[in-house]
């Protein structure tokens, strides 16, 4: 099942209001994604260890999700140092290993593991609905809000009637392997689950006309803005900021 | 192929944020009001396609099947393939914030391509031309998504040719995956449901 494995919990960063949240983690991204000073992303990777430390996440459950993310940097630890023109300080058969080759991998590791870290700690401990409302409090359009709730709530169902299908394909001895057949099959498969999708709108839609659907989503309970949420708020662009000034 | 963060350059991440917000901007005022249910359970559709593996020789592939979101879909596949991206953004940590934007762009672009060229072609009344422009259709998608990718990353700098030229030989054997599925989904749905298609 799809879960939200991350936003369970009473820590520091769950309880954090999702606007002020969403704010800061836009501005961590952009700091790191940009910054090519080795101080600043330093800074920027020992701030996301310590947020992932404070929200008291499962440490396996964190290690496996980078382990994920990091094969394409992988990839590019394989082919980098070859590729980037520079010093060669180390000659393997017919290729040289470049230096700059070496610390650029390196800047780009530490950068992406940051921002992903600081995701982790202060986008994925709020649940999805949260952040989608707080969304609409930072006016994003309403159709799209509108988009990321719909999607996030038939996510579950249409999972749930994918591994249906898959059961009933397992049932009747259907081994998927490399040939026409297969692909065929999950065609199918995919294709009968448009099919679905396409007759559940249709649906969903009737039933929120019958329940007076004019375009619009009403928020019922609104988040409150607490002092404690101002002042970590500040807190932490302070610190952005710290991290850009470092030399 | 989702680029992670902290790769690409930033005008490369820029322009990639800049292109999907008009587009998305575009489409969200083109869209009804009735077409949101439709557009969001499609864009499940296409995150939970994602989390379906296909055996490819020894290694297995996920469905990308962004020809098949254009081709129904249209302009809307850009939000759509916007929300479905964020949400594994979130859920999963592929691909963050600053990405978003040129992950969109690689991924829902190449919808709208194939939407225009082939939106005719897989609604005609022949069943075997309709067949083929609906593997075309497939095909293409994800072709042309490989090569946006493996364009932003030379765009962010010349070191990262040899790993562009991988990711295109890479999408090769996906090509046409995603092109025999699409032709055998069409047919499917030209079958079954056609007024998804509005044959």
């Amino acid at each position: 099942m799809i879960k939200e494995k991350f936003s369970e919990g009473d820590s520091f960063f769950h309880k954090l209001d999702p606007r002020v949240k969403i704010i800061v983690a836009l501005l961590f991204s952009v700091i790191a994604a940009v910054s090519d000073k080795y101080t600043t992303l330093i800074g920027a990777l020992f701030i996301a260890v310590i947020a992932v430390a404070v929200a008291r996440l499962r440490t396996k459950e964190v290690i496996s999700r980078l382990l994920v993310v990091n094969s394409f940097i992988f990839l590019l630890w394989l082919m980098l140092p070859f590729t980037f023109p520079g010093k060669n300080i180390y000659t393997l058969g017919s290729l040289g290993i470049s230096q700059e080759g070496i610390k650029y991998a390196l800047l780009i590791t530490i950068k992406s593991n940051s921002i992903i870290l600081a995701g982790i700690a202060l986008l994925s401990t709020s649940s999805i609905f949260n952040l989608v409302h707080a969304l609409r409090h930072l006016h994003f359009p309403d159709k799209l809000t509108q988009l990321f709730f719909f999607s996030y709530r038939y996510i579950h169902t249409i999972h749930s009637e994918y591994i249906r299908l898959n059961n009933a394909l397992k049932i009747r001895g259907f081994k998927p392997q490399t040939n026409l057949h297969t692909y065929k099959t999950y065609a199918y498969l995919v294709g009968m689950m448009l099919v679905r999708s396409y007759d559940r709108s249709k649906r969903v839609y009737n039933a929120m006309l019958c329940r007076g659907f004019k375009g619009k989503f009403w928020t019922l309970n609104h988040f409150v803005f607490k002092k404690a949420d101002f002042v970590a708020g500040i807190v932490m662009i302070s610190c952005i900021v710290g991290l850009v000034l470092l030399p | 192929m989702h680029i992670s963060e902290g790769i690409l350059s930033a005008p490369v991440l820029v322009t990639g944020a800049g292109l999907t917000a008009m587009a998305v901007g575009y489409s969200l005022k083109k869209m009804e009001h009735k077409e949101v249910p439709k557009v969001a359970i499609l864009s499940s559709v296409f995150f939970v396609a994602s989390l379906i593996h296909v055996p490819l020789g020894p290694s297995s592939v996920h469905l990308i099947l962004n020809g098949i979101m254009g081709a129904l879909l249209g302009w809307t596949a850009f939000p759509a393939i916007l929300v479905a991206l964020a949400l594994q953004g979130v859920l999963f940590q592929f691909g963050g914030v600053t990405t978003l934007g040129v992950n969109t762009l690689n991924m829902a672009l190449p919808a709208i391509i194939c939407f225009y060229l082939f939106n005719k072609g897989i609604r005609s009344e022949n069943n075997l031309i309709a067949l083929i422009l609906a593997f075309a259709c497939g095909f293409l998608a994800v072709m042309l998504s490989g090569i946006m990718v493996a364009a932003a990353l030379v765009f962010t700098g010349e070191p990262f040719m040899q790993v562009a030229k991988l990711v295109i030989i890479a999408h090769l054997p996906v090509m046409i995956l995603e092109g025999v599925l699409t032709a055998f989904c069409i047919g499917f749905l030209r079958k079954v449901r056609p007024e998804i298609l509005n044959v």
